[in-house]
């Protein structure tokens, strides 16, 4: 199991979600110190879209607690979890369909910043122009620069949901399957860009992903997620030799391609 | 991209050109274009609203405070003065769209589309009750002065032009440059995908209640200007009917440019006149068709502007 | 002890009236997602075309007998007729577009629908008073009540558990209330939703044309009863919940009895009343008494 985080940036205490019916989130405990990179890992349905809502607060737990460096923000809605330095991607991507890549980075750069009566400003400064120029270029998609959003090829509105996330200079991000829909043999290349920008500011990362050879590589503890619960939390190795966890989730990955672990 | 900032110039070479104009058109031109002008100023509040993706069928309801705020102002105060009038008006209008926006910013689509219309219907019934507003005869509506300026027959309706000609500059300049805000921005942004803005960090209801604080002040302003045009107000223009006039001229102008409700409105006013020199009782009923003729069969059309273009989702 | 009668009986009453106009808006509401502003139309046809049928009647001597005919006679004639043309004609076509498009879209239609209504009938309020004596008065702790308005509380109740009967225990009612419930299972379900549409659409014009219909001689048949019908119908539907039959009960009887002590003790602010109710209910719950605020999913 993961050892104790001294001062978490993130902090989770019996955090429960229902719909209706069914259980999606049944108590999850967590604890995530600064600057940490977390896999998330989980089949369908095991609620972990549902704990990113939550987390961000898109959706309102039906119990628990959420802190952010020690302040609770149980409750609180997206908009303040942003202004918090909480920001997430989505699993299907969030993008202003009728405005361009440019746009969409340049308004998200002016709504980051310009809150109030600086919403009256103009969101086009030259400075802002060139940072959203500059950001395009550095996830590698300054030829889509004037393309409307909804022309765009699916890895790109992936790269770009993920830079629009980032536009608000977050502490904490919270990546929900970043390469879904990606070409298997792009996903690497697509996650050392958002992981190597994010390692270069500190951010703590969350990320979801089915994708085991991308979490073996670039998360350093992972969370597995089974029917709702944390299942198994520590690092790659422990989590992915978990009896459970290869059961429901990972499968033979590791056995298959790296005969070690626990029992063999 | 950003707007062309030569907008604005072209603004106040075209409202300038059209006052000059006015010295030398006939009165029935003149009265026309100051028809067309107010109700041009309630449209470019609808525009507002529709690049959000919002429809009103209740803006009368606005137009009308316009209007009643004007009559009330000489009926109570012998306040007669055109800048102190569409002011008042404005204020009136936006207090209450401020108010109901409590209520309104939380809804969208038809939602907000009918809730907006039973508002509009509570005040025509209110006005129609109330007989020291004459009830559904109204009441005359004295002529404007202007700084002071007491009114002089026929030369009134030409002062009340260029004024008017002032008036919509004043509000097609403040529009343009609403829209080149990052508040203006927001609206597309908000038509295409709401979830987004809240998680960049701004108020999705909140935005919404502004835009409808906005265009809410500029119905006022037109409700006014149409008051001290026709002479007189009766609940008639709060009436459901004048909101849905406004959205058709809404509607077929678009919400490309701030030029395009003056432009939808002026078509309309001529139209209106032939129309109800030939068919005095169908006139909605051409209305209503031309409306849904362009529903049905131009779906990429003028009024598609406001379509929500949601982002696809893919897996 | 008197006024608190007067009160509830009158209350009953326009609640009733606010019940059979509403239910159909909530019916197509909740199978086809849209809200339509038109319905106002089936109502003022409804009742213009039971005044017209009236006058005939009692022009050509017959017994008031045949005027209570002319109401489920009125009632399918214009929801069938209308309903059908609206559906085949315009909401049809606009399927899969945008939300926006089908209200403009009935928007429109009630423009044009209102705009018939002089054209053809005329600008002057028509007679129809014919059968609203007939059915005489009952006397209820004192106070004289006439027996036509009180049969509207018994059309509200037949009307009522029919549609409860229907969606319950029918094949199509079965299925309508799937889709109400739930659009997307119904559609995981394989049933296909839009064949249920037309019915669904002829149905809710039968019903506002019936509470127009049977209106007919209890008010003034005049240009304008559409609009007021539809907004007070979307004010109970909204109490309610688009979409819920119970809902539109709970808000008809919310709105019937506000609005009658109202007319009873402070005539004055009746207008206000009835929508205070609706703001005060949406001020507390944004989706109405029974439908649940869904959030998109992401
Ligand atoms: N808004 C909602 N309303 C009702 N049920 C929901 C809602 N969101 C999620 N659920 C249910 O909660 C459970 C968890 O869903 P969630 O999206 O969190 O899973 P997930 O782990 O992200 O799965 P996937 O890998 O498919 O993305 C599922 O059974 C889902 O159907
Ligand atoms: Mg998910």
């Amino acid at each position: 199991m993961a050892e104790p985080v001294a001062a978490p940036i993130l902090a989770v205490e019996g955090l429960q979600k229902r719909f209706g019916g069914l259980t999606a989130l049944g108590g999850i405990d967590l604890a995530v110190g600064k600057g940490e990179v977390i896999g998330i890992i989980g089949a369908n349905g095991a609620g972990k879209t549902t704990f990113v809502n939550i987390v961000t607060g898109y959706l309102k737990p039906s119990d628990g607690r959420i802190t952010v460096n020690g302040i609770d923000v149980t409750g609180l809605p997206p908009r303040v979890m942003t202004r918090r330095g909480i920001c997430r991607s989505f699993q299907m991507s969030q993008l202003f369909a009728s405005l361009t890549c440019l746009e969409n980075l340049v308004l998200a750069h002016a709504a980051a910043e310009n809150g109030g009566w600086k919403l009256l400003a103009d969101p086009w400064t030259a400075d802002r122009l060139a940072r959203a120029e500059e950001g395009l270029a550095r996830f590698g998609i300054a030829d889509y620069r004037d393309a409307r959003t909804a022309t765009l090829p699916q890895g790109v509105r992936k790269l770009l949901d993920v830079v629009l996330a980032v536009a608000a200079r977050p502490h904490l991000l919270l990546l929900d399957e970043p390469t879904s829909g990606i070409a298997s043999d792009q996903r690497f290349q697509i996650m050392d860009v958002i992981m190597g920008q994010m390692a270069e500011c500190g951010v703590t990362v969350l990320f979801v992903e089915h994708d085991m050879d991308l979490v073996e590589r670039y998360a350093r503890r992972v969370l597995a997620f089974l029917d709702g619960r944390i299942a198994a939390d520590g690092s790659v190795a422990e989590v992915f030799g978990h009896d459970e966890v290869r059961r429901a989730i990972v499968g033979d990955h590791r056995a298959t391609r790296r005969p070690m672990g626990p029992g063999q | 991209m950003p707007m062309p900032r030569s907008t604005g110039w072209l603004i106040v070479i075209v409202f300038g050109g059209v006052a000059l104009g006015g010295l030398g058109l006939p009165a029935w031109m003149i009265s026309v274009g100051l028809s067309a002008m107010s109700q041009g100023i309630v449209v470019l509040g609808l525009v507002v609203l529709m690049r959000a993706g919002l429809i009103s069928f209740g803006q009368g309801l606005y137009f009308g405070l316009g209007g009643y705020a004007v009559g009330v102002l000489s009926l109570e105060f012998g306040i007669t003065d055109a800048f102190l009038r569409v002011i008042a008006a404005a204020l009136a209008a936006a207090a209450v769209g401020l108010l109901l926006g409590c209520l309104l910013r939380r809804y969208r689509g038809i939602f907000f589309a009918m809730l907006s219309l039973a508002f509009s219907m509570i005040f025509y019934g209110l006005l129609v009750k109330n007989q020291n507003l004459g009830s559904t005869d109204g009441f005359r509506v004295l002529a404007s002065t202007f700084a002071g300026r007491p009114p002089t027959g026929g030369a009134n309706q030409l002062w009340l032009f260029l004024f008017a000609c002032l008036l919509s500059a004043v509000c097609a300049l403040a529009v343009h440059r609403y829209f080149r805000s990052t508040l203006g921005w927001l609206a597309t942004a908000i038509r295409d995908n709401e979830t987004r803005v809240e998680y960049l960090g701004c108020s999705v209801n909140a935005a919404v209640h502004l835009k409808l604080v906005l265009c809410s002040a500029l119905a006022g302003i037109g409700g006014a200007l149409s008051a001290m045009t026709v002479g007189h107000i009766d609940p008639a223009i709060t009436y459901w009917t004048t909101s849905g006039e406004l959205v058709f001229v809404a509607i077929l102008g678009g919400a490309g440019s701030v030029f395009a409700p003056f432009l939808g409105a002026l078509v309309f006013q001529v139209v209106h006149t032939l129309a109800l020199a030939m068919l005095p009782h169908a006139w909605h009923v051409i209305l209503g068709g031309v409306l849904l003729a362009s529903i049905l069969f131009m779906p990429d059309g003028l009024w598609s502007a406001i379509a929500r273009r949601r982002e696809r989702s893919h897996g | 002890m008197a006024i608190s009668l007067t009160i509830l009986m009158d209350g009953l009453i326009y609640a009733a009236w606010l019940f059979v106009v509403a239910l159909g808006m909530t019916l197509i509401f909740g199978v086809m997602r849209i809200l339509n502003v038109a319905h106002g139309s089936f109502y003022a046809f409804g009742a213009y075309t039971m005044a017209t049928l009236l006058n005939l009647i009692t022009g050509a001597g017959l017994p008031f007998a045949y005027g209570f005919l002319a109401i489920p006679l009125a009632a399918l004639a214009v929801g069938g007729g209308l309903g059908t043309m609206m559906e085949t004609g315009v909401l049809r076509w606009l399927h899969g577009r945008d939300e926006v498009a089908a209200a403009l879209a009935t928007f429109a239609l009630f423009l044009i629908l209102e705009d018939m209504v002089p054209l053809i009938w005329g600008l002057d309020a028509i007679p129809t008073y014919q059968i609203y004596g007939v059915l005489g008065t009952t006397d209820i702790g004192g106070m004289i009540f006439n027996n036509y308005e009180l049969s509207f509380i018994l059309l509200a109740i037949v009307v009522g558990a029919i549609t409860w009967w229907g969606l319950r225990h029918t094949r199509q009612g079965k299925i309508v209330l799937a889709v109400i419930h739930d659009p997307e299972a119904a559609q995981a379900f394989g049933i296909n939703v839009r064949r249920v549409f037309p019915t669904v659409f002829a149905i809710g014009g039968v019903l506002g044309a019936l509470a127009g219909a049977y209106s007919a001689p209890m008010i003034t048949v005049y240009p304008g009863i559409g609009v007021e019908a539809v907004i007070l119908a979307f004010a109970v539907v909204v109490i309610g919940g688009l979409g819920s039959v119970p809902g539109a009960m709970i808000g008809a009887l919310a709105v019937g009895l506000a609005r009658a002590v109202a007319v009873h003790l402070l005539p004055q602010v009746e207008l206000f009343v009835i929508y205070s109710v609706m703001t005060l209910v949406l001020l507390f719950r944004p989706s109405g008494l029974f439908a649940k605020p869904v959030a998109r999913r992401i």
